[in-house]
């Protein structure tokens, strides 16, 4: 075990926590707006994966390229499911919600499975090889791209939800869902783009995810586990906590595997959700409550 | 009800094997339902990671049974007691620590999720590969050549789990998880002992689902961590209660005689033709149809539509009481004191 | 031996000192209404002498024995119940069910409670409503409810947090005859009012607080006539004249 590769591990980790920070920054827009708790939010990932797939192999679209497009359809998906399912159980118990939810997420994996099969797959990029050496460590192209486009994403949405008349409305819809009613705005309107948005972060994660990690219909859990994860340790519902959370749920899982026997980093993060919902389950960076 | 339960005894003599079963599914999902409706149901404590119970109990039972030669017959009883032990470490945390509604679901997700890993890395067990049982048709090794023995441990088993769930209902305890499952503070105010009583139920709850682990085990020959642990057996179990509904005695009954045929034969139907997710589809689509169209079940549903009257213990959905009831959080009349 | 004793109670809440440094006596038997200006502490006081909250500092014994540290259903348990502000039936439950849910802090046997819970429906007048769910209820029903509850318990004192608030007079009426005949049967009440004139009627003594502080402490006529009280409610909505 030398210092090199467990330095390598950190920054193969910090690298791909770009698009575990996209992914949780998605789940925790929709937990803030709606309250609502995305348990199909890896399964639309998955959906994301396949389109990038499918993409690269019909068109030869590099998924750098085609995250964007599958971005734009898991918006939709996101819309549709908000607007027939989600938008009908907002007051409902918080159980009701998450056995929807559940529901919806059964029915998405498994259609990717029908649709898909049970195989596992890997989007094929031009830079999926490519590596630069620095010192005694390498830096991974394809995790380097990812990096700096999941940062850009988060970044344009976080102008978006700051300096837009949209995405103030739903930051203050966040803030209070009838403060928003009262001025006006429409609040469903509201929650429809803001799941979309959530969506759509999900999606272009899963495009920019296919090239670095295998997946099939079945990650999909693993993967809303993670975003669990990830939201809860950077707190419920805050964009920033979900950001810096992604980058340590990373780091930590990809120094776990290097340091334990490689198939139990799941089992470091799941620890990692026990200790954190009993001792800060308002997360390392959120505030006093939950 | 007497003649329910002697057309379920006499069933056996007339039925295929196939559909035997069916029935044994019934049975069995029935029974775990209803052990998962103790706490989830009456008390309202949500746990989706109920497989844990059921993958301990099977393999501390299976585990002594091919090591120590110990009788599954008895390796229940230990099994079902490691499974409460999990229960009690669980439930202690969960409530301990206060964790309600969605983050009390995450915690049974992880503690599930941790036995799966945990167990798929004990060699001792089996690893991911699993434990594999020999048949040797010796009845005191819970092994019967003829299946109807196993319909009738099933039917026991299901018997048992409603008498224990009947019993609970009109106790004391069925009060205090009602109240608690209701409003949690208002019910401590009323000298409830909301910790320990939802403690008492996940304790009992994961010793019953324990016990089942044995049947799961015997039934199947085999156990793998992935399906014995799994989320999708944790699904499978508050799938029941749910559909039929929740916090009633026949709710977990009528729930498994809905989907447990549904499910056998979308299995074997689709899975011929290699579609092998779509009885889990119909699954996530009657999910969220119950959400959507029946939130407390199809038992209330149709003990609604039968005698038009809301009876004892049949409250209408929620959506139907007047607007703030249901949450349990009106408007203030006035400003409280902080 | 006073029933209840209250001594240099302080709660804060971040930069807000709910209560401070509070201290009170109860006799047994007694009827002390708990006044002061909204957000004087008066709920926070409840919620400390009933276990919901932990105190900073200070002492709150009952018959005697410390309640600081204990869990409300503890407390419940030695005779010290407490109501909602906000009434918090169980709504999904019958009327029935929600006052068993009491009685069964006196006795593990169903019928004993089911029986008991009649009797206390019987007493507050909501028999004809027993099998109704909590959530159908008018808000005044939903008071008796919770005052019903709270009676099935067996209390030795009974803390009620504004049992009168959002009623009509005629409703009014009724709910004071019924907490009359309550302290008749024995019944210690500590009750947080705004109906002025309700809360001197009841009561046989008046504690009166603002800020988290004990300002005035006396019969009615006493408090009423305290220059420190009418200066507290100046400004609110007693102002120029004697609270009643």
């Amino acid at each position: 075990m030398t210092l090199a590769l467990i330095g390598q591990a950190a920054l193969n980790g910090f690298l791909f926590g770009g698009v575990y920070s996209l992914m949780a920054v998605g789940l925790s827009l929709i937990f803030g707006v709606m309250r609502v708790i995305n348990i199909a939010h890896g399964d639309m990932m998955v959906w994301g994966s396949y389109l990038a797939f499918v993409l690269a192999l019909r068109l030869g679209l590099d998924p750098f390229v085609s995250f964007v497009l599958c971005a734009a359809a898991i918006f939709c998906m996101g819309v549709v499911v908000q607007r027939a399912l989600v938008n009908r159980v907002l007051n409902a118990p918080h159980e009701m919600q998450i056995l929807l939810m559940l529901g919806v997420a059964l029915v998405l994996e498994n259609l990717a499975l029908v649709v898909f099969g049970p195989d596992t797959r890997r989007t094929e990029s031009a830079y999926g090889l490519a590596t630069v050496w620095l010192g005694p460590i390498f830096v991974d192209v394809a995790r380097l791209i990812t990096f700096g486009l999941a940062l850009a994403l988060s970044c344009a949405l976080y102008l978006f939800l700051f300096r837009s008349d949209l995405g103030k409305l739903i930051r203050a819809a966040a803030d209070n869902g009838y403060g928003a009613l009262v001025i006006g705005a429409d609040v469903e309107r509201i929650y429809m783009v803001a799941f979309g948005i959530g969506a759509a972060c999900v999606g272009a994660a899963g495009a920019l995810m296919s090239a670095l990690l295998p997946f099939s219909p079945a990650t999909g859990f693993a993967q809303t586990v993670t975003s669990f994860n990830i939201v809860i340790i950077g707190g419920m519902g805050s964009l920033l906590g979900a950001f810096l959370g992604g980058l340590l749920v990373a780091v930590a899982e990809s120094l776990g595997a290097v340091l334990l026997v490689p198939s139990l980093k799941e089992l470091v993060g799941f620890v990692l959700l026990v200790l954190i919902l009993l001792f800060r389950p308002q997360g390392l960076f959120g505030g006093k409550t939950t | 009800m007497l003649l329910a339960l002697l057309v379920l005894l006499a069933l056996p003599q007339f039925l295929g094997s196939y559909l035997l079963t069916v029935f044994i599914f019934i049975f069995f999902y029935a029974y775990l339902g209803q052990a998962w409706n103790l706490l989830g149901g009456y008390g309202g404590q949500i746990s989706l990671g109920h497989a844990a119970f059921v993958g301990i109990g099977a393999y501390t039972s299976t585990y002594l049974a091919m090591t120590y030669q110990l009788s599954p017959w008895i390796g229940m009883l230990i099994g079902g007691a490691a499974a409460a032990c999990l229960g009690a470490v669980i439930g202690y945390l969960g409530f301990r620590f206060g964790l309600r509604g969605f983050y009390f679901i995450l915690l049974t997700v992880a503690f599930g999720e941790i036995c799966r890993l945990v167990v798929s890395h004990v060699d001792a067990l089996g690893g991911a590969l699993g434990l594999f049982i020999t048949f040797s048709g010796d009845p005191w090794q819970f092994q019967f050549s003829d299946n109807r023995y196993y319909y009738y441990v099933a039917l026991g088993l299901m018997l048992i789990s409603m008498g224990i769930a009947a019993l609970i209902e009109r106790s004391r305890m069925g009060a205090y998880l009602a109240a608690i499952r209701e409003d949690e503070d208002a019910s401590e105010a009323l000298g409830v002992n909301a910790f320990g009583t939802k403690l008492a139920a996940i304790v009992l709850s994961a010793f019953l689902t324990g016990v089942g682990g044995t049947f799961y085990a015997n039934y199947l020959f085999s156990l793998q961590p992935n399906t014995a642990f799994g989320i999708p057996l944790s699904v499978e179990i508050i799938l029941r209660p749910i559909v039929g509904g929740s916090g009633t005695l026949m709710g977990p009954v009528l729930g498994s005689f809905i989907l447990s045929p549904l499910a056998e034969v979308s299995r074997t139907y689709f899975a011929r033709g290699g579609l092998s997710g779509v009885h889990l589809i119909v699954y996530g689509s009657l999910l969220i149809a119950v959400v959507l169209f029946f939130p407390r079940g199809a038992y209330p549903y149709l003990r609604g539509v039968f005698r038009r009257l809301p009876r004892r213990g049949a409250p209408p959905p929620f959506r139907h009481l007047p607007p703030g009831v249901a949450r349990a959080k009106p408007a203030p009349e006035r400003p409280r004191d902080p | 031996m006073s029933l209840l004793e209250v001594r240099a109670l302080s709660k804060r809440f971040g930069g807000l000192q709910a209560v401070s440094d509070l201290s009170l006596s109860m006799a047994e038997g007694e009827v002390l209404g708990l006044i002061g200006p909204n957000g004087a502490g008066k709920t926070t006081a409840f919620s400390l002498f009933s276990g919901f909250l932990a105190p900073d500092s200070g002492e709150i014994e009952f018959r005697g024995r410390s309640l600081v540290g204990l869990r409300p259903h503890q407390i419940c348990h030695l005779g010290l119940t407490r109501t909602f502000q906000i009434v918090r039936p169980f709504p999904h439950l019958s009327v029935l069910e929600n006052v068993r849910v009491g009685a069964f802090a006196r006795t593990a046997s169903s019928q004993t409670a089911a029986a008991r819970a009649r009797q206390v429906l019987h007493e507050v007048g909501l028999e004809a409503k027993a099998d109704v769910p909590a959530g159908e209820l008018t808000l005044a029903e939903r008071k008796r409810l919770e005052l019903a509850r709270a009676l099935a318990t067996e209390p030795v004192l009974l803390l009620l947090d504004e049992v009168m608030a959002g009623l009509s007079a005629a409703e009014t009426e009724r709910i004071v005859e019924l907490i009359r005949g309550i302290n008749a049967r024995g019944v210690s009440l500590l009750l947080i009012e705004h109906v002025m004139r309700a809360v001197m009627n009841l009561s046989h003594r008046i504690a009166v607080l603002n800020y988290g502080q004990l300002i005035a402490e006396g019969t009615p006529a006493q408090v009423a006539n305290d220059p420190r009280v009418i200066e507290a409610y100046l400004g609110e909505e007693y102002a120029g004249t004697a609270p009643g």
